[in-house]
């Protein structure tokens, strides 16, 4: 299950829209072993295409070195269909390389760049094993227990 | 000489969960071949065919080695190398 705040899931369904026909992509860190989303980063779509992503690779590194310097790690992956449902293409599948990540998809394909409601589902996928999980939405999340943290 | 290899999370299970080792190699090619030599398996996820991997990213001191001499990129004592697998999808 994915616990997710308002504020975050709207900051990626605006991103989405903002980039649409393009892809969007992004991540919201959180603290190592949290499982709590609390930092959205929105990312640039260095492949700047509607039927792919990728960090750029300068940014990629940057972000990861950021995360580290914070004992934090990428709570959900998100990234944007523009055309299809909003669910793991084959590519996403094989290319997937966070095995503790959640990751988001949000499909554009109803209502592009305006409002209106966008499909957001949330997925684990490990060794190529895709498992959807049940997104919540709450108002903000919960306060967060005394830091756990990988050995 | 040792270089610090810092390790992304999914390659983790070729180094007992370590996020960090230390390799030897004047080039990026033979870091990676000494690295398969105290973790097995790890080499085939870097190199396919001989070239790096189209979705690993490699970085010598923050330059993506792409830009630097790929494989051949030259390596010194105490050089950080950093191995992220890119974020990418379709």
């Amino acid at each position: 299950m994915l616990t997710i705040d308002q504020a975050t899931y709207d900051a990626i369904v605006a991103h989405a829209r903002r980039d649409h026909p393009d892809e969007a992509c992004g991540v919201v860190a959180g603290p190592e072993g949290s499982d709590r989303p609390e930092r959205f980063v929105p990312m640039v779509n260095a492949a700047g295409s509607p039927t792919f992503y990728e960090f750029d690779s300068t940014e990629l590194l940057q972000l990861y070195k950021e995360m580290d310097a914070r004992d934090e790690e990428p709570v959900v992956v998100y990234h944007s269909h523009t055309a299809t449902e909003a669910a793991p293409s084959r590519t996403d599948i094989s290319l997937a390389s966070e095995p503790n990540a959640h990751y988001v998809l949000v499909s554009t394909r109803e209502h592009g760049n305006n409002e209106g409601p966008a499909e957001f589902r949330s997925f684990r996928i490990v060794d190529g094993e895709v498992t959807e999980e049940e997104v919540v939405v709450v108002a903000e999340l919960p306060p967060a227990e005394s830091p756990r943290r990988e050995p | 000489m040792a270089i610090d290899v810092r390790i992304p999370t999914i390659l983790r299970t070729y180094t007992d969960g370590a996020k960090a080792v230390t390799g030897d190699g004047s080039t990026l090619s033979a870091l990676i071949d000494d690295l398969e030599g105290s973790h097995p398996g790890i080499k085939d996820r870097l190199i396919d065919n001989g070239d790096l991997r189209r979705f690993v990213n490699v970085y010598v001191n923050d330059e993506d080695v792409r830009f630097i001499g790929g494989l051949g990129a030259e390596l010194a004592d105490g050089d950080q190398v950093v191995v992220l697998p890119a974020v990418a999808g379709g």
